[in-house]
């Protein structure tokens, strides 16, 4: 088999080293360099596609990295990773498209940052050791951060900063857990520990298994963020640039859910038992409480982000229902609501590149000067409400059956959210796209240029794709999830009967 | 009369005082022009002990009557210090001249100095490591004052003369002591009276406190930390940069030597004056960090917090816990160096610009020195990929082996804290609006050359750490007897 994901993880580090080296000066050049490499990463990870269904995974690469302690470069993709990096790779392409003009200060640095992030992210999917997806986890921290801090808006230096320690104090407990874990069981090789964890030859006392999967669960839950964790959330949201929030929310929440859902179900099975119950209801809040903070939320950026913490927690619920069904749904809902939320904030970037204000009530009756931009919005607030025939109503379809599966009550509560994003997503709509066009509004908004469509298409015709063929995503997914709740069984049958 | 192999155990040493001394004399023999030749000299000779201490491995063993030994530690920490004093001269070079400070002298109290370092590495006589660190003190005080029209370098010097003055006593009062319940001075010999039985007690203890009082003064360890702020604050940059690093390395072989080699049957009770020191150590060093705006002050902080760090794997007591240990050394000195030195070309004459907000917009202004202020900034943070993350992972992972594992958890969450400080300089160059009533002076090349050495070796040891954190392992393993 090819190197492929050496390729998929350098070709965005290349475009990087090929950016360092153009004039600074030289703005155009310098976006369709990005713009070229990024392209270039999609239609290598396209080569993924080809990934058969099976449970184990996939193109593998299983390297020596340093010797004393034993960690490998070991990376490889399974039906819910594969599905993440194309993900990366399709979004990053977007965010460029999203920043050409919108970025015009240091555009060299900016560029560069971005590809450096999307070898972060892809890295945090493909990474098999758990010392590798460590670093990878770092290393997507800090051009976040100068992304942020750097070309962000008036409060960019705190919400940087809190985005930064927020993540930093999750993840260094999650260290101290990997080293514990390593020392333990004498590797950091993930499906070697899955594997020595399963058959009983490396065990864990609860307590032991508590700490470790808390440690881990911490670190997953900030970056999620679940609640009462996401308070850095929407500051990081509001004022990073349009590309920052674009990635933010697509791919950097996912990690957190991913994280979740490949190290914590399969290495602390019984703690992510015990715990589930309080996780979904916390999980439950966080979807209630982020969709009534959107009601009354007069920033659309904000508005945006709160309906993240919202949607996320579908996502959590379906991990910690621990059925096939929830499990499938959460993996595609991850999918889906970084389609649809990356959507959402090119949008309203877009709109804000035209408006120069983020206030709800600054606008009203763009569908006038900009049809173009509305039918895309409404299409997407549409998506992003569960409309059937779009791609978020299957997701959260799948998770609310699969809970109901488990609890009728949480699947109950979960559906309130539902309910509440369909009334804040299109009265935002309502409010900003119909009624009387002000006069500041008509003059300065225009509709989508070329350039804009272009990122707004795939986005839109993704939508649709998913919402109608989800089988296509789903037969790989269920391969995945299915082995991973196997072993959720696994362990727990191992155990004597009275500690079940 | 000592045979030529003997001779060759101490090369190092002997290159660095024969070389210092002949500085002396050529100072006195040029006229005030033509001094630029000797900071090459200094180089030349540091570059030479380099070489001496690479060939004195190749004759590994002990001389003089058991009083020095050629050994792994040894040779790590003399390569180490080298490197340290090399990049020292390498940024004072423009410094200097820069300040119209005396040139000659400076550049033969740093081969002093570390020629005491060498002779610290390699001592197994208590005598001998009491005399090294007496050598390399008495350098590094008036290295402090050398600012002499300058009243805080001269505070400087005089507080870490006088407070590096008790220190000393007080390790010398423990060498007495140790002497007076082991019967020897050598470490072997310390050893296998305390293993057999006839050492211990509260003699023994008194001795075991004050060594760990007068090391923990060299090294900055907390409670013992006081003096390092006022001083990195008025010692000219390169010299708090070679502070930090060449003295502090040398006193934690010395550390290692003694607690490992001598001490290691002394049972519980010092793990837990580590355990706490090491704890008190980052949490001060740390917090007090926070809320520094004099960028020296912050990295002074900063030292202390990193000492803390290293005593995390000292306190696991194991050779995990000594390799991590010395290469946590290794990591500390390149990023630190490395920050030491943009600060010091950015001090400006006199060193005026010492405040972090003199920093605002060098990443506009200056976009190379400040993406190499970041690397180092982002390695003292210990992100993935530099060197300090791997120093970090190494000690904690040394801690949690040793069942550490409060330690390593506090020591973790310290590290988040000391990320807040380090990125608020990162704020300020990258995120404020560039001052334009800071001076930027060009970079000489000498210091463009320190800067790029320390940047190469912080990435290298952030990718490819495994083998320089071998041959520690493989030293460390050494110490114990057996």
């Amino acid at each position: 088999m090819p190197p492929l994901l050496n390729i998929v993880l350098l070709l965005p580090l290349a475009g990087f080293a090929a950016l360092l080296l153009l004039p600074r000066r030289d703005h155009r050049l310098i976006r369709f360099t990005a713009l070229f490499f990024s392209l270039a990463t999609f239609a290598a990870s396209l080569w993924l596609l080809r990934t058969p269904a099976a449970s184990g995974f996939q193109w593998e690469i299983n390297r020596p990295w340093i010797d004393d302690p034993a960690i490998r470069y070991h990376v490889g993709v399974d039906g819910i990773s594969l599905w993440l990096v194309l993900l990366v790779t399709f979004l990053t392409p977007i965010a460029v498209l999203a920043s050409w003009r919108h970025i015009d200060s240091r555009v060299k640095e900016f560029f560069a940052l971005l590809l450096v992030l999307e070898t972060g992210m892809i890295g945090v999917f493909v990474a098999l050791d758990l010392f590798l997806f460590y670093v990878f986890w770092e290393v997507t921290l800090v051009p976040m951060y100068f992304l942020i801090g750097v070309w962000g808006h008036q409060r960019r230096i705190y919400a940087a900063m809190k985005f930064f320690l927020y993540t930093m104090a999750g993840s260094v407990l999650m260290l101290a857990a990997i080293l514990w874990l390593y020392n333990l069981a004498g590797t950091f090789d993930f499906p070697a520990l899955r594997s020595l964890l399963a058959s009983g030859q490396a065990t864990l006392t609860p307590a032991q298994e508590l700490l470790l999967f808390a440690a881990f669960f911490l670190a997953f839950a900030i970056k999620v963020p679940l609640f009462p964790l996401h308070t850095w959330l929407p500051d990081a949201h509001v004022e990073a640039p349009t590309a920052g929030s674009i990635l933010l929310a697509a791919v950097l929440l996912k990690m957190g859910a991913y994280g979740m859902l490949r190290f914590c179900l399969p290495l602390f099975p019984q703690a992510s038992r015990g715990l589930a119950p309080a996780i979904c209801l916390l999980a439950i809040i966080g979807i209630v409480y982020g969709a009534l903070v959107c009601l009354v939320q007069p920033n659309m950026k904000k508005l945006v982000a709160y309906s993240s913490v919202s949607h996320l927690g579908f996502v959590v619920l379906g991990i910690f229902s621990f059925t096939q069904l929830g499990a499938d749904g959460a993996v595609y809902q991850m999918l889906n609501h970084g389609i649809t939320t990356g959507a959402l904030f090119l949008l309203v970037g877009m709109l804000y590149e035209r408006g120069h204000s983020l206030d709800i009530a600054d606008y009203g009756g763009v569908a006038t000067p900009a049809p173009g931009l509305a039918a895309a919005f409404l299409i997407t607030s549409l998506a992003s409400a569960g409309l059937p025939l779009l791609n978020n109503f299957v997701g959260e379809f799948l998770v609310l059956q699969g809970v109901a599966e488990v609890s009728f009550r949480y699947a109950a509560a979960a559906a309130v959210g539902v309910v509440l994003a369909a009334w804040y997503l299109l009265w935002l709509f309502q409010r900003v796209f119909l009624g009387e066009t002000p006069e500041a509004v008509a003059s300065q908004v225009s509709d989508l240029r070329p350039r804009e469509w272009a990122a707004v298409v795939p986005l839109l015709v993704m939508m649709l794709w998913m919402g109608v063929y989800s089988r296509s995503f789903l037969e790989r997914i269920s391969a995945t999830t299915a082995t991973t709740l196997t072993h959720l069984e696994l362990r727990v049958e191992n155990l004597p009967p009275h500690a079940r | 009369m000592p045979d030529n192999a003997q001779i060759v155990r101490v090369l190092p040493e002997v290159l660095l005082s024969v070389f210092g001394t002949l500085l002396m004399v050529l100072d006195a023999l040029t006229g005030r022009r033509r001094k630029g030749f000797l900071g090459l000299l200094a180089l030349a000779a540091i570059y030479a002990a380099w070489i001496g201490a690479l060939i004195s491995y190749g004759k590994p063993g002990a001389a003089f009557y058991g009083m020095v030994a050629v050994d792994g530690l040894a040779t790590f920490f003399r390569v180490l210090i080298c490197a340290v004093g090399f990049l020292t001269v390498l940024s004072s070079m423009s410094y200097l001249q820069r300040d119209g400070l005396p040139q000659g002298e400076y550049y033969a109290l740093i081969l002093f100095s570390l020629a005491g370092q060498g002779l610290m590495a390699v001592s197994t006589d208590l005598i001998l490591i009491f005399l090294g660190l007496e050598i390399s003190s008495i350098s590094t005080y008036i290295l402090a004052g050398f600012l002499r029209q300058d009243g805080r370098s001269t505070e400087s010097a005089l507080k870490y003369f006088f407070l590096g003055s008790f220190a000393t006593a007080f390790l010398l009062y423990g060498v007495a002591l140790l002497y007076g319940a082991a019967g020897s001075t050598r470490l072997a010999a310390i050893q296998s009276a305390i293993a057999g039985g006839q050492a211990g007690g509260p003699l023994l203890g008194a001795a075991i406190g004050l060594l760990f009082v007068g090391l923990a003064f060299k090294v900055s360890a907390a409670p013992f930390q006081m003096w390092t702020p006022d001083v990195y604050q008025g010692a000219p940059s390169p010299v708090a940069a070679f502070l930090s690093t060449g003295p502090k390395a040398a006193a934690f072989a010395v550390f290692l030597r003694v607690f490992f080699t001598a001490l290691p049957d002394a049972g519980p009770a010092w793990r837990w004056v580590l355990w706490v020191s090491a704890l008190l150590s980052m949490t001060i060093g740390n917090l007090a960090a926070l809320r520094q705006t004099n960028i020296k002050r912050l990295l002074a902080y900063s030292s202390i917090a990193h000492a803390g760090y290293v005593l995390v794997a000292f306190a696991a007591r194991t050779p995990i816990g000594a390799a991590a240990a010395m290469f946590y050394l290794a990591a500390y000195a390149f990023m630190n160096i490395g920050a030491f030195v943009v600060v010091s070309h950015l001090a400006g004459r006199g060193e005026q610009y010492v405040e972090v907000d003199d920093y605002a917009g060098l990443g506009a202004r200056r976009p190379i020195l400040a993406a190499l202020l970041t690397i180092f900034l982002l390695s003292l943070i210990g992100i993935p990929l530099t060197g300090g993350f791997f120093g970090k992972f190494y000690i904690f992972r040394a801690a949690i082996h040793g069942e550490l594992i409060w330690l390593a958890v506090l020591g973790l969450l310290n590290t988040a804290v000391a990320a807040y400080y380090y990125l608020r300089v990162i704020v300020v160059m990258y995120m404020r609006e560039p001052q334009t009533d800071v001076p930027l002076d060009p970079l000489p090349a000498s210091v463009a050359a320190a800067l790029l050495v320390s940047a190469a070796a912080t990435f290298y040891l952030g990718l490819f750490p495994g083998r320089v954190l071998d041959f520690a392992s493989r030293s460390a393993a050494l110490l114990l007897p057996r």
